[in-house]
Formats: C-alpha cells, structure tokens, sequence
C-alpha cells in the first residue's frame, strides 16, 4: 500500500497484559494508517479482544506505550477512547431496543437547548450519520425490528457522529448475510476514501481478501505474521495463524473398540444453532468436536444431553432411541454433560463442594429418599480423593481455584459412572498441570470403555487427544477426519469454509487464485 | 452456607446395622442437638435471646409459662404462612398471595360447613384444596408462561381476595360447630392447644423436610442456581410448582386456625399478612435472592415478631410505633446478615 510513507494514525508498541501469573499479550507491535483497512486475524483466544479491547480503553494494558496521531494515548476508559476519536463496534449489538435510532446515537449526550434536549437537531444530526453510511430510514424510529446489518450501521453511525478516525469492527459480519455483508463493504469503502483507518477482526477469511488492505495475524498473544496485502492464498493465512508452537506432551490415547455406543441421526436444534448432524462414537473412542466460536458445537453437546430442545433427529445409546427431551433423560441413561461455563452452569458456587456433588448423586447418598448426612460427606470426601481436588468437602466451590472448581464438576458427573461423557471446553482459562491432569482423566475414561465427546476452542489439544475429529462451521458437520488424516491446517480450513454461506453470498466471494481447489484435492 | 455439613453423623446409624447400643444411643443424642441447632440463623436466635431477657427486666407480665402460651397462640397464622414463605424464597421466588389465599379458605370453610351444611372434615379439605389450587395456578405460570413470580402472586393475590368476597358478597360467615373454637381455647395438659400442635407438627415436618429429605436439599440448589440444578437433572419445574402449591395450602391451613381461633370468617382477613410473612423469613436469615437459609431461621423470625408485638403491648407501645421498631428490626436482621458475609 502507498500508505507506508506517511507516519501511522495509531501505533502500538510492546503492548503485555498480564492477569495475574499469566500474560495474554507479549509485547505486541501494530500501526493502523489512515484510510486503510487492517484485518486483525488469528485462532480463539489469539488475543485479538485484548488488543482491541486495549485500543478502546476497556482494558488497561500492564505495559507498552501507544501513539495516536503523534500523541502519547493512553485512555483509562471507554469514554477517553471515544473523546479521542476511536469508535468500537462490539460483535454483540448494544442498541437499546426501545428508543428511537437518534436517541441511540445521542444516548449520554443529547444535544441541548434551553435546558431541553433538542431532539430537532438531535435526529438531523443523526439523518445525516445515517445518510452518509448509504442509510435512507428515518431517525425517529424506533431501532426494535431492524435487520441486524442496520443495527451494525447504526452502530457506526454512532461512531461517526463522534468523528471518529478510527473504527474497530469485531466480528460485524458474524450475524449478516451476503446482501447486507456487501452493504456493510461498500460503506467501509467510503469511510476509507474519508480518510477513516478500520481495524477488523474476522473469522471469514474470504471476506478478508473483499475488505483488507493488509493482514495482521496474532497467535497466542503475540504478532506472528504481518502482510501487506491480502491478495494471498487462505492456506497461507491459515498456517500463520495456526502455527507451529512448542509441542504440547499429550497422552498415548488408547485404540477404541469397533462397538458403537452413542449414535446421533439427523440431528437438528430446535434453536437452529445447527442441522443435520450425523454420527457415532464408539467404546472407549474419544471423539473431538472442532470448530469456530459460534459453530454450533457447544449447542450440538448440550443438545445430545437433553440441555437444550432437539427439533428433528435422534439419540441412540446402544441401539436403543434415547432423545432426550430434558436433562434427566439424559443422566438416566448414563449420559452426562460437563458444561462449558463451570461457574454459571457446573457448580452453585456460594454452596459446599459436597453439596454440589451431592445434587447430581442423590441417589448414592439418600435411603428412600432420606438424605444421610454422613453419606454426602464420604462421597465428597471418596470423590475429592478419586479425582485429586485440592480441597475439603465443606468448602465453598468460589474459594477455590479454576482447575479444581473444573475437578468439582467431573467429578460430580464422573462419580455416577456415565457410559457417555460430554466434555465441553473442559480445560478453559485453567493452567497447564491442571490441563495434564484433565487429559489424563479423558485417557483413563476410554481405557474403562467410555465414549467420551471431547469440545475444544484450542485446536492442537483436539488433535492430540482425539481418536476422531467432527468439525463443525456455521451449524453444520463440515467432516470427521480420523486422527491420522486430521492436521490443524485441514481442521482451520474446514472450519472457516463456511460453504453454505459462499452459495448466498454469490459474487461476493471470489474464490481466488491459490486458494482455489487446492487443499480439498 | 453449609447446609448439610452440620447434621454429618446424622442417620448414620441407617447405613450401618451392626452398630452397638452404646453408639446408637450417642447418634440419637447427636441427631437431637443437630435437630435444633440452627447454622446461619444464630444472629437471630441471639437478637430473639436478647429481646427475651430485656422483657423480662422491663415487664412484670412477660416472663411466665402463660404469657408464653400466648405468644404461640398469637403466631401460629404467621408461623405455618412463614413455613411455606420460607420453602418459596430458598427458590429465589416471591409469593404475594397468601394473605389472600388465607381469606379464600377461610370463606370456602365458612360456605361449606355454615351454608352448604356438610361436615368438618369436607369443610377443611375442601378449603385447603382451593387454597392449594391458587398456588398450583400460580406455580404454572410461573413454570409454563415464564410470568415472574412477583407479577403471577400478585395477580393471584387480587384473584383470590375477589373470590373470597363474592362467596358472601363480602359478608361474614359464623356459627361453626362448638368445638372448632374450642380447639384454639382449651389448653390440653394445661398446655397446648390444638391450633398451636398443628403449627409445631408443621415447623417439625418442614424442618425434616427440609434438612433431610432429598426434595428439600434440590430446592437449595434450584435457589443457588437453576441453571445448575436443571443440568443437575433435577425437575426444577415441578419443583417450583410444588413449592408454590405447598406455600398457598400452609396459607390455607393457617386460615382454617385463624377461623377457628376467632369463630367467625370474612373475606377481609389477612390483608398485607404476605408481608408479615415475608418480614419472618427475611429477619430470619433467609436471603431473598434464593439457596441459603431455612426454617430453622423462619421460626425464630417468626418468635422475634411475635415476641416483640406481645413485648410493646405489654410496655403499652401504641401499634403505629409497633409497626416502625418492626420495620427497623428487618433493617437491622439483614444488616448484620450482610456485615457478616461482606466481613467473610
């Protein structure tokens, strides 16, 4: 691009932050100049929030220095960005539904005259943001019933009306389709002939080669590849952005039996997270689920243990038709769930950790429905000592740490020998011996004959404890690859595929040279 | 917090036959103590200690065996309504209902036995099936029509008072059989009456219940986090209706003690008892966003009330102050409650 002559709107320098012990961003670099679009790439957890989220003042980094239009720029909050001309659209819309779309983009600091809000000049004002973003609709209504890519505009309308020369755009295109994507483009256009620099974070990377001028790829909170264009094939993007990192030490995971267990036909949300859904684990198999966040896949195992409706499809455990329609179906068949959020959906918190094992076990620790006192607290005590939890029975599941909250919680589910384990995200925000640990128990798991359905954001641990791998994209089974075919190039690629959106986006997405055919080969 | 920890040992003896005299004689005392000791509600039973002892010193009435038996004559409405309130806010729900409720009994009471001539025994089962009726309604719409609980009982709390006014058309109904009354009069043994037996036989299933009956353990956790309890595998919804048929026929029940204990019916009874109601759970250390807290509290909230309304009769204190030293002692209870968790 020409744009490297001329110094950077926004520049970073070593940014780290760090909460507590471990640090999510190690010295990142980046520029943004004026009238440019960069994309901001990288896997779940790359760390690509952090940054924005730092540019934007919701986060405070523990290090570095920023530069923004020759100026030291540090804002301490969201409000100091906004004053210094950075707008950031979050991927959830924060519209409130039931005021009119000049309210929304005046909310906090209404136009005044006479003591009175000036709504005249308020809703001319905010015409005008609308009608330079190509918007012909009226301010006065109300912003309850506009289509999501309106929302996203008004959005930006919002950030315009603040002159903001810079936009970070999280994810805007996650909930639009082909005709409102390319609305959303061409008014990006626009703003970039305005001299407006864009920063935006996407997982569609056919739509990158649309919008970006250049590419910034992150990987594990650092800067691992910079291009200066986008022009290039996917596989390319994707390998920066997957990487070669130190190799993680996983368990030998044992051969499973031929014997299937859990067979899943057809299977579609009631929700319409996902559809069509076909396949079965067998004995002792460890079957990965791999995917982008927003894929389906925590939707699709909440589903199978009766969390969430089933619109079509079936559940068969044994040969036997199981769909569950609410979780106690599930359990009794000896199918359980380790949900993703521990803390919201695994444990009451402020309770005793032998009580929280005890309500997923009353019938190990009641006599015709009397609960024993004595019972709940040797069971907990078994369990604590069974799955190594660092911890007393009558402790409360918040004073303790996040890899033994996550011990709790198997064990809770654990401790009522399941034929079928569901493992959602089960090694999330904890550290590295607690993961170990975790894996160790998912091995043990298939030795005795489990099936057990491993989720996972963090790729190369799906590929290094999984017998077979489903991905998932955009609500549907993209492939099971088996673990000797299955690479995280191949995974990422599939994941991002997204081929039911390409045939609705129509001439949007070019495939371009390079990309094209030749991994599917 | 630790609602099961304390009672460890208790029924022990259950899982083990071979357990000797000796032991099994220890394990009864055990499960006695354990019975009446009260985890989280030990603030209050010293606010209730201390109430107690300064009455004692300020009046010449309050300290005697019949000033006593009055004090428990005069909660037994409150005491069985505050059992159910009590069952209802561990699952994090409000019931606005029960004063209401309480008068819908009572005149389905008065209707069948007075007006319609049928016996007792019909009489009070009938009451107690519309009672518990509005609460089975409103636990549906709770459950089924995702009404917020605040919005299903206080629609059902202006329901059932219409409906206990047009069974008379707002009249009074008397002229229950001699001995209703008499149960609410006569002392048996010099001591009880039957109004309060039935309210003691019902703190004494309540807290068994509660404390040692798997149903009674789910509602923590429904109250700690639905969410948990759901994937738990627990039936939260019919849980949550039980819970709210179980509050609305204590509030039926206490309606049949208040007819008995005044011989006479009307549908304006029990106007704002809900709050009183809610008033004893919450100084009993029950926390109104649900999973701690119990009846063990309940019913020394509901002896504080009590104690305190009999106290500042007996020092002459006119009712209008009554009413502001109950507002401040609430404030106080979930004042101290709230110091001690901020101070954990």
């Amino acid at each position: 691009m020409t744009s490297q002559n001329r110094p950077p709107i926004l520049s970073l320098r070593g940014i780290r932050k760090s909460y507590g012990p471990t640090e999510v961003l190690h010295g990142f670099d980046m520029d943004v100049y004026a009238g440019e679009v960069v994309a901001l790439l990288g896997e779940n957890g790359a760390g690509k929030s952090t940054v924005s989220n730092v540019i934007s003042g919701t986060i405070l980094p523990s290090s570095g220095e920023m530069t923004w239009r020759g100026a030291p720029y540090a804002p301490a909050n969201p409000r100091e960005a906004i004053d210094s001309g950075i707008g950031m659209i979050h991927q959830e819309l924060l519209l409130l539904p039931h005021l009119s779309i000049a309210e929304n983009i005046f909310v906090g600091r209404y136009p005044m005259k006479a003591g009175r809000i000036d709504r005249k000049e308020m809703e001319e004002r905010a015409y005008r943001g609308l009608e330079r973003l190509g918007l012909d609709i009226s301010a006065k209504r109300t912003v309850e019933g506009l289509s999501t890519a309106k929302q996203q505009l008004i959005e930006i309308a919002k950030a315009l009306t603040l002159d903001a020369k810079l936009l970070i755009l999280d994810e805007p295109t996650a909930a639009l389709g082909g005709a409102e994507t390319r609305l959303l483009f061409a008014q990006m256009e626009k703003l970039k002939s305005e001299g407006v620099g864009i920063i935006y974070i996407s997982h569609r990377l056919e739509e990158i080669k649309q919008i970006a001028d250049r590419i910034v790829v992150m990987r594990d909170g650092d800067k691992v590849e910079e291009f200066d264009t986008a022009d290039l094939p996917v596989r390319t993007i994707v390998e920066a952005m997957v990487g070669r990192s130190m190799d993680r030490i996983f368990p030998d995971i044992p051969t499973p039996s031929d014997e299937a267990v859990l067979e899943i036909r057809d299977l579609s949300s009631a929700l319409g997270h996902f559809s069509g859904v076909n396949f079965e684990v067998r004995k002792g198999e460890i079957f990965g689920i791999a995917g982008l966040v927003g894929a389906g896949r925590t939707e699709l195992v909440r589903a199978i243990a009766g969390a969430d409706p089933i619109a079509a499809g079936h559940v068969y455990l044994n040969g036997e038709d199981i769909t569950p329609r609410r979780p106690r179906d599930a359990i009794g068949n000896g199918l359980v769930l380790v949900p993703e959020d521990r803390k919201l959906q695994g444990l009451v918190l402020s309770h005793y950790i032998q009580e929280n094992i005890a309500y997923s076990n009353f019938e190990s620790v009641t006599t015709s429905g009397w609960v024993s006192n004595a019972r709940v607290k040797r069971f907990a005590g078994d369990n604590i000592e069974k799955f190594g939890i660092k911890g007393r029975g009558h402790q409360n599941a918040d004073e303790m740490s996040g890899g033994n909250q996550q011990k709790v919680v198997l064990a809770k589910w654990l401790a009522r020998e399941p034929r079928v384990v569901l493992l959602d995200e089960p090694t999330r925000g904890i550290d590295v011996g607690a993961r170990s640990s975790i894996y160790e128990l998912i091995v043990g798991l298939a030795e005795q004959g489990v099936a057990v359905i491993f989720v996972s954001s963090d790729l190369e641990e799906v590929l290094g404890v999984s017998n077979r791998i489903l991905v998932m994209s955009n609500g549907r089974q993209a492939d099971i690859l088996d673990r000797h075919e299955a690479n995280d190039v191949l995974v990422m690629e599939l994941a991002t595929a997204s081929r039911a959106r390409a045939s609705d986006q129509g001439e949007l997405v070019k495939p371009t040279k390079g990309a094209q055919g030749e991994w599917h080969g | 917090m630790g609602i099961f920890s304390s009672y460890l040992h208790f029924y022990a003896f259950l899982a083990s036959k071979d357990m000797n005299v000796a032991t099994l004689e220890a394990k009864a005392r055990l499960r006695f103590t354990e019975f009446f000791s009260l985890r989280g509600a030990t603030g209050p039973l010293l606010g209730l200690l201390a109430l107690c002892v300064f009455l004692s010193f300020a009046t010449d009435s309050f300290l005697s065996i019949r000033n006593f038996l009055n004090v428990l004559d005069q909660i037994t409405v409150l005491g069985i309504m505050a059992v159910g309130m009590t069952f209802v806010i561990l699952i994090a729900g409000i019931d606005l209902s029960v004063g209401s409720v309480m008068a819908l009994s009572m005149m389905v009471l008065g209707y069948l036995n007075v007006e319609a001539g049928m016996p007792m025994g019909v009489a009070i089962s009938g009451a107690l099936v519309a009672a518990a009726l509005t609460g089975f309604v409103a636990g549906l719409l709770i459950t089924e029509f995702q009404v917020p609980p605040f919005i299903a009982t206080l629609a059902m709390m202006s329901i059932a008072r219409g409906l206990a006014n047009m069974i008379t058309n707002g009249s009074q109904i008397i002229g229950f059989p001699p001995w209703f009354n008499m149960g609410a009069i006569i002392r048996y043994g010099g001591f009880l009456t039957i109004t309060v037996a039935v309210m003691l036989v019902v703190f004494v299933l309540a807290v068994l219940f509660q404390r040692y009956r798997a149903g009674g353990r789910v509602l923590y956790a429904i109250g700690g986090n639905p969410e948990v309890a759901r994937l738990a595998g627990i039936n939260v919804k019919r849980a949550t209706v039980l819970v709210y048929t179980v509050c609305a026929g204590l509030a039926g029940l206490s309606g049949i003690l208040l007819a008995a204990r005044l011989d006479a019916v009307q549908p304006s009874s029990g106007i704002a008892y809900e709050l009183d109601a809610i008033a004893a759970v919450v100084i009993g250390g029950t926390s109104l966003s649900g999973g701690t807290g119990g009846v063990g509290g309940t019913i020394i909230g509901v002896l504080i009330i009590g104690v305190l309304r009999n106290g500042l009769n007996l020092l002459s204190v006119s009712p209008f102050l009554q009413q502001v030293v109950i507002g401040l002692v609430i404030v106080l209870a979930v004042a101290v409650e709230t110091f001690q968790h901020r101070k954990k």
